[in-house]
């Protein structure tokens, strides 16, 4: 679907900026064209949402995106941990590859399982978030959502604050962000940082770990508080979200040295209180609903032309 | 019955046990070594069977005194019979059995069955190593000295940590009976935690949950402590941090008599392995990633720590190598990196692996031939082994150095072939292996 010629789309490092702004055209296109348009693009294409992992929003907005352009969506949602001592993931994409999908749509708990299954079949395959690593349709629809707004990325200052230890959209995003010239800054506890603060071999200045918050606030034009979940104070990494919601959890307070018109982002699903208050979360500065809207045609974009490429 | 003679004629000799390394015939009748003649004219009568050693390496048999056989209770992955046939075509003519069968080896009985079996199943010698606890629980010792009486040369509950510290100080408290060493796989399991691969910048990178070194190091310090207070014996099997070198290095400055092993991997690969590129850090992550052979424990660290290692081992702080040869069969290696068994199959590829520091000059001949021989002989008490000398045992094995050859999945003799090296160039190979006199393997053919 791309630069690297792979037939599928697994992180936003396999693109380039190219390929990312051809994503934002395609997406734009979409967003102006009626229904009626649309749904001819993939007609008759079966497109397969293989979920690993709960999800309904992603989910739901993939199959959503899907049949707007036509296809027939097949969901298959399998929890979590229940299906892994029974069928193989090798065969159980195995057997989903011989009933002829054009396209599978997967999650998983395991960082890299898209890349297995990728590997395993022939049909092409759409990463919707794998373990800790990656879930690039997100990052891709950030980047429409602050592209929409700001023009540009570039030279825009982008704070991602919170448990990026346990954030695939952290790390996709650093990838996009920084490939498109954003400087990232990254503040989080230090017992949910990255080893050693470190994401790439060697230096790069586009990506900034500051130990200080105000560092990172300070004349941003996005915030994007991760979500913190309660398992990280039973292993602790926090000692409670009472805390957490003191030192990091954004409001109206801690924004004011940001710029004026500051985005506020976040992947979803919101705790509200903890890592960010109620009140910005449905403030004017609010991007999130946002965020989902253009989730749609985003994908719609990246089905689409995914199963173009397929064709050829 | 006439006696059996053969000579290896006008090989390198390396036997570190003697301090040789030179020219010269290896004089070889019925099972024993019967003379060593440096710079040697001498012609030999027809009743001789002549081994054309020029230019190659002549050592004694390897020894490895950390294998995992899988037999019994996984003989998918592995079988005595496999697992020495593999040995043998690695140089190796003593392997050992790591305890974690299934059954464990935590009994006379079923150690007894082992060396029975052994003596039919295997082509070279095979020397098992009993369980520290009753089916590797860490909660109740094994019957040690029955153990010990049975044969076993050491002590191990490999694969897991002995987590109980109380255990761990009775353990090694009980061994001052038998005197033998007790091999704790060293890991803090709650340092691990979800951990599947080094935590460093690959682990950040690839989303995988990292497991920090001081798990490995932490664990070391505790043994360490209880070792030097008990007085016994302590080896420390693949060790794989720099940090934990250190800490061996203070212990065995201070006299302890504590010995360690690192395994090929440890000194030649790193966490960029993982990526699938054959340790190059790839532009963006594709479908080559995440590359399930390269899943072990301990981890692949960095690229620092490998180099400690072989530093380590070159000076000697590191006193053997030890392959932890851990075969899995395919179904177990393809999934995703967290389904994925931990272990590298290494018997075949070990010698090569080791070469290659040889070459880059970062370690000499003899101390590689010494970590693979003597040494281990020397630290398990195995008797008339792992040399040369005059009526030692006539386990030989003679090396091509120059050879180049590639590692195919399908060449493998092991059962398994799991290893991140497929598809790799290899430099020296194994031509030659005699064990007990007999040459069971040559030219890639086994005459047993």
């Amino acid at each position: 679907m791309n630069t690297t010629n792979n037939k599928s789309l697994l992180d936003v490092d396999q693109l380039s900026e190219v390929d990312i702004q051809n994503i934002m055209n395609e997406a734009d296109k979409l967003s102006n064209d009626n229904i009626e348009s649309t749904k001819k693009y993939n007609s008759g294409k079966s497109v397969l949402t293989l979920f690993y992992e709960n999800s309904t929003r992603t989910r739901t907005s993939f199959e959503l995106a899907a049949k707007k352009l036509g296809a027939d969506v097949i969901n298959i949602s399998l929890g979590s941990s229940s299906v892994k001592k029974g069928e193989s993931l090798l065969n159980t994409v195995k057997t989903l590859e011989a009933m002829q999908f054009d396209l599978i749509i997967v999650r998983h708990s395991d960082a890299g399982a898209p890349y297995f299954i990728s590997r395993n079949i022939d049909i092409p395959v759409i990463n919707a978030g794998d373990g800790l690593h990656a879930h690039p349709t997100q990052t891709l629809l950030d980047v429409y959502t602050i592209q929409k707004k700001l023009g540009t990325l570039k030279n825009k200052k982008i704070s991602i604050i919170g448990d990026i230890l346990h954030s695939r959209v952290a790390r996709s995003n650093i990838l996009g962000f920084s490939k498109l010239g954003a400087n990232v800054y990254i503040n989080s506890p230090k017992t949910l940082s990255l080893f050693k603060n470190k994401f790439f071999e060697g230096e790069n200045s586009l990506v900034n770990f500051v130990d200080d918050i105000d560092h990172a606030i300070e004349n941003a034009d996005v915030i994007m508080p991760l979500r913190i979940q309660l398992e990280r104070q039973e292993q602790g990494n926090i000692p409670s979200l009472r805390e957490y919601s003191k030192y990091w959890g954004i409001n109206e307070e801690k924004i004011k040295i940001a710029k004026n018109n500051v985005m506020i982002m976040h992947p979803g699903p919101v705790n509200e209180g903890v890592e960010i208050s109620s009140s910005l979360v449905h403030g004017d500065k609010s991007q999130i609903n946002l965020q989902v809207k253009h989730g749609l045609f985003i994908r719609m974009a990246i089905i689409k032309t995914i199963l173009s490429e397929a064709n050829k | 019955m006439k006696s059996k003679k053969l000579v290896i004629k006008d090989g390198n000799i390396i036997d570190p046990s003697s301090r040789t390394n030179c020219i010269g015939d290896l004089v070889i009748e019925n099972n024993l070594i019967i003379d060593l003649i440096p710079n040697s004219n001498q012609t030999y009568s027809d009743e001789y069977e002549i081994i054309n050693a020029k230019n190659m390496i002549v050592s004694p048999g390897f020894i490895d005194v950390h294998t995992h056989l899988r037999d019994p209770g996984q003989e998918w992955k592995e079988t005595i019979s496999t697992g020495s046939r593999s040995a043998a075509k690695g140089g190796f003519t003593t392997i050992t059995s790591m305890p974690n069968t299934i059954p464990a080896l935590d009994n006379a009985n079923i150690v007894n069955d082992l060396v029975n079996r052994s003596k039919t199943d295997a082509i070279i010698r095979i020397l098992p190593i009993g369980s520290i606890t009753i089916g590797q629980n860490g909660v109740n010792l094994s019957p040690m000295n029955e153990l010990a009486e049975a044969g076993v040369i050491g002590f191990s509950d490999d694969g897991n940590p002995v987590s109980d510290s109380n255990i761990m100080k009775q353990a090694l408290t009980y061994s001052l009976y038998s005197d033998l060493p007790i091999i704790n796989h060293a890991e803090d399991k709650k340092i691990v935690g979800k951990g599947l691969m080094n935590e460093g910048i690959v682990s950040n990178r690839l989303g995988l949950f990292g497991a920090d070194s001081s798990a490995e190091t932490v664990m070391i310090a505790r043994d360490l402590i209880l070792a030097e207070s008990i007085g016994a014996k302590l080896h420390i099997p693949h060790i794989s941090s720099s940090s934990s070198l250190h800490l061996l290095e203070i212990y065995k400055n201070m006299g302890l008599n504590v010995t360690a092993e690192v395994t090929p991997h440890h000194l030649t690969l790193n966490e960029n392995w993982v990526y699938g590129k054959k340790g190059e850090v790839p532009d963006y992550i594709d479908e080559d990633s995440y590359d399930t052979n390269t899943k072990v424990n301990p981890p692949l660290r960095t690229i620092s720590d490998a180099n400690d290692m072989t530093k380590g081992l070159s000076e000697g702080i590191i006193d053997i190598i030890a392959t932890d040869h851990a075969p899995h069969s395919d179904i177990e290696k393809h999934c995703s990196f967290a389904d994925a068994a931990h272990g590298i199959n290494v018997l075949e590829t070990a010698f090569s692996s080791v070469f290659d520091l040889y070459l880059k000059k970062s370690i000499s001949m003899d101390r590689i031939i010494e970590s693979l021989t003597s040494r281990p002989a020397e630290i398990f008490k195995l008797n008339k082994i792992g040399g040369l000398k005059k009526g030692y045992n006539a386990d030989v094995v003679v090396i091509d150095p120059k050879a180049k050859w590639k590692v195919e999945r399908h060449k493998f003799v092991s059962k398994s072939s799991n290893t991140p090296l497929l598809e790799t160039n290899m430099n020296a190979k194994i031509l030659v292996t005699i064990y007990d006199g007999k040459v069971i393997y040559k030219d890639g053919n086994y005459n047993v």
